[in-house]
């Protein structure tokens, strides 16, 4: 058995007040050199944020989507209709969120990694509404969980690509250090 | 590499429907910042004192401050800039809100507006693209409406939309315009932008803007948002709630409105209504707030939460923030559900919520006094609500005796005529004024008044407490942790400042010493609208996290330019110059520099005039009030002097000697 820290960010939507400080934050550290520039649309936090609407979302970039979902979702809460996919945390083929405004390529929160490590990631310290709130838990983790994810990752590239691709890729790539 | 600043400003003729994306000169940014400074040079240069506000050739720029776009903190300010229709003068009217950080992540500084277009229009800046399309199928439409109209046209719910309503399309004096939760209100400008048949200008931008000194610059900012932080949690005792904190006064949060309604005027800024606050109202108007209000909310990148959205019952949703919150109540004598949900129509025509009710309720004054008849009423409501929602609609279109109105209380009475004059009382400049009469004159409020650029108190008052201490103890304790106080002698003041005996008002604190908190007071405004801060974070309350020593560190490490705090004193010195040259040009001295008549009730006129003369020395100012030669060799605006010169400014007899004369003759 061994431990891990789940990372995690709560978001109390109540409490946002729509000031886009996480984005710009977000977008400064990432910059290189850190903190150099500014453009929100880098972002990896994007508020959804419709004032008429009452609609004030942050969502966090996550995992990278190949390809749309087949169906999309429109949620309503409280009365209010959000946007279809407005909860997604995806780089989606199907919209211009969470992707570098030139190259396109896609973004990921990566809780501020840093080296030193951050206190807490900075979308969180910047948000003086308490709208963003870090909170750290450790979980126990099976050993051998990891191989197991490892081994259907490339089961699942050995059926995409068949098992000879796969092989010589890894050999370049050990190659490469 | 520019840095905070983008270097390029977009230049607009709207007759020939050219668009052009012009690069600037750096030297001017050491010169002037941005903002307000760099829109006085243009006006300066390109508009000459006889052209019409609404003539093509009145240029209107609208600006993004030096650090809007950075990572400041409350830097969001759009700083608009024109000739106004009211005032006749150089006038400037910020907004807070989405835009101008936008228009800097699109690659550009300004929007300088030039001519006329053929019809109705909006400017679609995206990035690099910028078109002028038609917009003849927004004509009439709602300012907050034509917001959510061009985005969904544009199908980009992220561009930003600065817009005018009914009221700038059809030039009403006072119109204003109109962005997300913020407005640019005085002045007229929503006039001078429908003249030019602009009804919006959409901005979307998703470009890097860059930082000169990045750790630096990022290290002050924590600064700033760690005793934000800090300050909110820590009102200052001992003082009206709504003015403890930071941000703008904080009306949407506060239910007790004691203070305002008891101490503001009602009606045609007349009555003073002192026990009008009870329980009843109190719960009445807190149910009304909370049935209405949907949540706070703020301008881009700042922590306060000075606005709110408000949805009266079968209206759609606006945002509102500050005092508008109770203008057309006070003025109508009614309660606060008629002056929310009247306040939602008058947003969406687009006019000041200062300067509407007042004209409002001066229309209706001098009806009663005869001055005006039933005839220009005719078909008015007989409910007193329902009859500022008619006289509302007439303003804005013009019908009628909304006509006459819709040019503000000063043209509306000199069309009048028949003694219509001295109803117009509330003036500075031409200029609606806060609803504000008062008992014993305060000197420091008289310069602000008398010398204030832009005639609204509020975008020039600021840092200093509003009245003194009550006893010693809290005037120690006050001053203990001011370091945004730049001088031991303004301590001092504050620490003897009393409401009776020796250290008690009128005089005291004497004319010297209030040159100097007026002057101070003046120059962090005039920081902020160069560099885009809000004044709820700098120039307006006390202790705010923006002060004259860390500014200069903060401008410096966003846009590389050098600078300690005398060389930002300097320029703010240049900038309030220049734009009191833009003034001067055209007219304004001593004689225009006065409070309304009837602002206090106990005037002392010796003292008045050493303070205008105390002040205007310690301004570097002839006793006209024009800046002097010497001065302004010093400010490097010798190119302003020679100008003087050359329309004899310098020579002429003093304005005041010319009243004094034309007094005799009569
Ligand atoms: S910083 Fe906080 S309050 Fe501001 S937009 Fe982000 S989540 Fe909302
Ligand atoms: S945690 Fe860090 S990387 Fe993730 S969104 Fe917030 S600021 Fe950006
Ligand atoms: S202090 Fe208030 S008005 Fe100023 S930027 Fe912040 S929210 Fe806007």
């Amino acid at each position: 058995m061994g431990k891990k820290i789940v990372k995690i960010i709560k978001i109390d939507a109540n409490k946002c007040n729509g000031c886009r400080a996480c984005e710009v934050i977000c977008a400064a550290f990432h910059a290189t050199p850190k903190y150099s520039s500014v453009n929100p649309a880098r972002s990896r936090i994007q508020m959804m944020r419709d004032p008429m609407r009452d609609i004030f979302v942050p969502v966090y970039a996550g995992e990278l989507a190949k390809a749309e979902c087949m169906g999309r979702n429109v949620y309503i809460m409280d009365g209010r209709q959000y946007d279809e996919c407005s909860f997604c945390r995806s780089a989606c083929p199907s919209r211009d969120l969470f992707k570098e405004p030139d190259s396109k390529l896609p973004l990921k929160c990566d809780m501020c990694e840093d080296d030193p490590p951050q206190e807490e990631p900075l979308c969180v310290k910047w948000c003086l509404e308490d709208a963003l709130t870090y909170e750290e838990r450790e979980e126990e983790v099976e050993d051998d969980v990891k191989s197991d994810e490892m081994e259907m990752g490339i089961k699942a590239l050995v059926d995409k690509y068949g098992l000879d691709n796969v092989v010589d890729t890894m050999a370049r790539m050990s190659e490469k250090g | 590499m520019r840095y905070a600043e983008t270097g390029y400003n977009l230049e607009i003729d709207l007759t020939r429907g050219n668009i052009e994306k012009v690069e600037t000169d750096p030297r001017d940014t050491e010169l002037y910042l941005g903002g307000l400074g760099t829109n006085a040079k243009i006006i300066w240069d390109r508009v000459p004192p006889e052209t019409d506000a609404f003539a093509p050739e009145n240029v209107l720029i609208f600006s993004a401050g030096l650090l809007c776009g950075t990572p400041a903190t409350s830097a969001n300010r759009t700083i608009v800039t024109s000739i106004s229709p009211q005032t006749k003068l150089f006038q400037y009217s910020m907004m807070g809100g989405f835009w101008a950080p936008e228009l800097k992540l699109a690659g550009y500084d300004k929007v300088i507006m030039r001519g006329k277009a053929p019809n109705l229009v909006y400017i679609w800046i995206n990035n690099d693209k910028v078109e002028i399309r038609d917009a003849s199928h927004l004509q009439g439409k709602g300012a907050v409406e034509t917001q959510e109209l061009i985005k969904a046209e544009l199908n980009e719910p992220k561009a930003q939309v600065a817009a005018i309503g009914l009221a700038g399309e059809n030039r009403v004096f006072f119109a204003s315009i109109e962005q997300a939760r913020a407005s640019c209100s005085r002045g007229g400008l929503g006039a001078v932008m429908g003249s030019k048949n602009v009804k919006a200008i959409a901005v979307r931008g998703t470009k890097d803007l860059y930082i000169a000194k990045p750790a630096e610059l990022i290290g002050l900012i924590n600064e700033v948002l760690e005793y934000t932080k800090w300050r909110n949690e820590h009102p200052i005792p001992n003082y009206m709630p709504i003015l403890a904190s930071l941000g703008s006064p904080q009306e949407m949060k506060h239910d007790d409105e004691k203070w305002h309604t008891e101490n503001f005027s009602w009606g045609n800024s007349r009555t003073r209504r002192r026990g009008f606050w009870n329980q009843d109202i109190a719960e009445d108007w807190k149910k009304t707030m909370e049935t209405m209000q949907g949540r706070l909310i703020s301008c881009f990148n700042c922590p306060n939460k000075c606005g709110a959205t408000l949805t009266p019952p079968g209206q759609p949703t606006y945002m509102m923030k500050c005092f508008t919150k109770l203008t057309y109540t006070m003025a109508a004598f009614s309660d606060l559900a008629f002056g929310l949900s009247i306040a939602q129509r008058a947003t969406e025509y687009g006019i000041d919520g200062y300067s509407g009710p007042q004209v409002m309720a001066f229309g209706f004054e001098l009806l009663e006094a005869g001055i005006l008849s039933d005839a220009d009423f005719a078909g008015m409501p007989e409910d007193n609500d329902g009859k500022f929602y008619w006289l509302l609609d007439r303003i804005v279109r013009r019908e009628g005796i909304g006509d006459i109105l819709a040019d503000g209380t000063y043209w509306a009475a000199e069309r009048i005529g028949k003694g219509a004059q001295a109803f117009a009382h509330n003036n500075i400049r031409k200029h609606e004024q806060l609803p504000l009469k008062l008992g014993t004159m305060d000197p420091i409020y008289y310069l602000l008044y008398c010398c204030n650029e832009k005639a609204t108190v509020t975008q020039i008052e600021g840092n200093f407490p509003q009245a003194p201490f009550r006893t010693q103890e809290e005037k120690d304790a006050f001053v203990s942790d001011w370091f945004q106080c730049p001088s031991e002698r303004i301590k001092e003041v504050v620490q003897k400042w009393s409401f009776k005996g020796e250290f008690a008002g009128p005089y005291y604190p004497t004319p010297e010493m209030c040159s100097e908190i007026v002057d101070w007071q003046e120059r962090m405004h005039y920081v902020d609208d160069c560099v885009g801060i809000c004044a709820g974070m700098s120039a307006f309350p006390l202790k705010p996290p923006y002060h004259l020593f860390n500014y200069p560190k903060i401008i410096s490490a966003a846009s590389g330019i050098e600078m300690d705090t005398d060389e930002l004193v300097k320029i703010t010195k240049r900038v309030r110059n220049l734009v009191r040259a833009n003034n001067i040009i055209r007219g304004l001295r001593r004689v225009d520099e006065v409070p309304p008549e009837d602002h206090w009730n106990k005037r002392f006129p010796e003292l008045e005039k050493e303070l205008l003369d105390t002040y205007y020395k310690y301004k570097g100012w002839n006793n006209d009030g024009v800046p002097t030669k010497e001065f302004l060799h010093e400010l490097n605006l010798d190119y302003v002097a020679e100008d003087f010169e050359k329309r004899g400014i310098y020579s002429e007899t003093p304005s005041y000697e010319l009243a004094a004369q034309k007094e005799k003759e009569v």
